[in-house]
């Protein structure tokens, strides 16, 4: 059984329709990413498994429950977890704060402030600044461990190396593993299509809304991708 | 000399109260990003509430704070959730205009119910009984407590605020109340709460005012007014600047009135303005990244 799976799941913002009856499974301890271009609808697709947009009810679910249109604060509790794109660390919560609120749904698993200052040991010695005031690379820490702190069954990141130096981006990729070791399947989004061909098992394409090509990297060809990707 | 520093500490003392008016309308500010125009007679509500239990039953005014502030909390966490939270997005018009009307209602009410004379809850000998401090100086007990209470709320807001899962789940709601959502928060329980605390602050701050002073049933506007003027002296999202605006109002009202007794009011206007002149942002701003 998939972990979560989405049957023609439909967004929309207001008359605008943002995506097109997306199919999508994850299997329990993959890694699969949704690669696509500007505007192709990853964000959206990431906001409506979260509950922040809405859909139908047996559109999407999660360990075999229906879980679409749930309100986002519910949705969490149930073991789904998003990496905003953009981070978005509340500015007035230390880096801890932060952490800790991450664990307000109260759900139970490996995730704990300690664990996470074992996996990235750079956050206990910011511990009581601002999560603002931190690099890029350790904000997109907190914001990975801020989700991680609700002990997620999926966690899902939208665009990790968005405006990260390409170490950096190394840095933060090495820790998927020590989070998928912890039961966690991962969705990332990713613009950097060599980053996402490297870290998963299996992949979307998304153009205009649509999938537009899915299948395990090393089955695709470059010319597949760039043609799923950029359409002509 | 001595009546002067009478005066300025009597300026004091009423900062408390003046806080004590203040902290539910920042509150409501600072976590929903509301204005609650009826703030001031939610008091006035709570303060003729409270006349209305201890006059036929003969309890102290301090008791009966023990049945109304929970009663007014709950009121208000009703009201947020069935009324204002409806009202909140990014046009902040709606929950003025829906607690305008509240403010008209509630006047309009208590009209009805208590006429326009005005009333006042008694305390006894405890509210004219004094502290003496050598010399002709002397303090008044009351106005100490209510002094006490306002830095006790503060307090207990503070560590609220700072060390509890409550306060967290509150700053977060108030810095970004989508990814909030995403924490597992739910913005309209903790509206509803913020509210609840709030509606129970005003009013303590209402009785107080009502074994202070006499009050009646349409002058919860004013008391607005001078709520707003200590939450933007103190600085908008500022706590403990309540405290610092509720003290600089009344100490410019107690030395107007004791200079002229018609300039009591309009000096504490004055005092706003000149704090607004010289630090537009209030004395303890909170910086915020966005
Ligand atoms: N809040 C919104 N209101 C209206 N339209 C929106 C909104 N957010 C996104 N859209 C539109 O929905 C479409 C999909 O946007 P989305 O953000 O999901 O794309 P994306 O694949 O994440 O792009 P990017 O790589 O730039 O992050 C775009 O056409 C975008 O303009
Ligand atoms: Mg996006």
């Amino acid at each position: 059984m998939s972990i979560l799976e989405t049957r023609n799941l439909t967004a929309f913002y207001g008359d605008f329709q943002a995506l097109y009856g997306i199919d999508f499974r994850l299997e329990e301890g993959e890694t699969v990413a949704v690669i696509g271009s500007n505007g192709a609808g990853k964000s959206t697709f990431l906001r409506t498994l979260t509950g922040l947009n809405a859909a139908a009810s047996d559109s999407v679910v999660l360990a075999g429950q229906p879980i679409g249109g749930l309100p986002a604060h519910r949705i969490v509790g149930l073991g789904l977890a998003l990496v905003p794109e953009g981070r978005r660390l509340f500015p007035s919560l230390t880096v801890e704060e932060n952490l800790l609120v991450g664990a307000y749904s109260g759900r139970k698993g490996p995730w704990s402030l300690e664990r996470l200052y074992k996996l990235f040991p750079i956050l206990a010695e910011r511990r009581h600044n601002p999560g603002t005031a931190l690099s890029g690379g350790q904000q997109q820490m907190v914001a990975i461990g801020r989700a991680l702190m609700s002990n997620p069954q999926v966690l899902l990141c939208d665009e990790l190396s968005l405006g990260l130096a390409p170490i950096v981006i190394r840095d933060i990729y090495a820790a998927l593993p020590g989070i998928k070791a912890e039961g966690c399947s991962v969705v990332v989004v990713e613009q950097d299509v060599s980053q996402a061909m490297n870290v998963a098992d299996r992949l979307y394409c998304f153009q205009e809304g649509r999938v537009s090509l899915e299948g395990r990297p090393d089955d695709l060809t470059r010319e597949q991708i760039s043609l799923a990707y950029f359409g002509v | 000399m001595g009546e002067w520093i009478n005066t300025i500490l009597q300026g004091l003392l009423l900062g408390g109260l003046y806080s004590l008016f203040a902290t539910g309308l920042a509150l409501s500010f600072g976590i929903m990003r509301m204005i609650n125009i009826a703030h001031g007679d939610f008091a006035i509500l709570a303060a003729f509430a409270a006349i209305a239990v201890v006059e036929p039953l003969g309890l102290d005014p301090f008791v009966v704070l023990l049945l109304i502030v929970p009663l007014m909390a709950g009121f208000g966490y009703v009201l947020q959730r069935i009324i204002l939270n409806r009202t909140l997005g990014q046009d902040i018009l709606p929950p003025l205009l829906v607690t305008f009307g509240m403010s008209i209602i509630i006047q309009n009410l208590l009209l009805v119910a208590f006429s326009a004379d005005t009333r006042s809850l008694s305390v006894g000998e405890l509210g004219i009984a004094s502290v003496p401090l050598g010399g002709d100086v002397a303090v008044g007990v009351f106005p100490l407590i209510v002094m006490a209470v306002a830095v006790a709320v503060l307090g207990g807001l503070q560590w609220l605020f700072s060390a509890t899962p409550l306060g967290r789940a509150f700053r977060a709601a108030s810095d970004d109340r989508e990814v909030a959502q995403l924490m597992g928060i739910d913005n309209r329980h903790i509206y509803g709460v913020a509210m609840a605390i709030a509606m129970g602050i005003v009013a303590i701050a209402g009785v107080f005012l009502a074994i202070r002073a006499n009050i009646n049933p349409t002058e919860g506007p004013a008391r607005l007014l001078y709520a707003f003027e200590a939450v933007i002296i103190g600085g908008l999202g500022s706590l403990w600047g309540t405290l610092a605006g509720g003290v600089i109002l009344g100490v410019a009202q107690t030395i107007g009135g004791k200079l002229d007794p018609g300039w009591g009011i309009l000096a504490g206007h004055l005092a706003f303005l000149a704090v607004l002149v010289v630090k537009p942002n209030g004395l303890f701003p909170r910086t915020r990244e966005r």
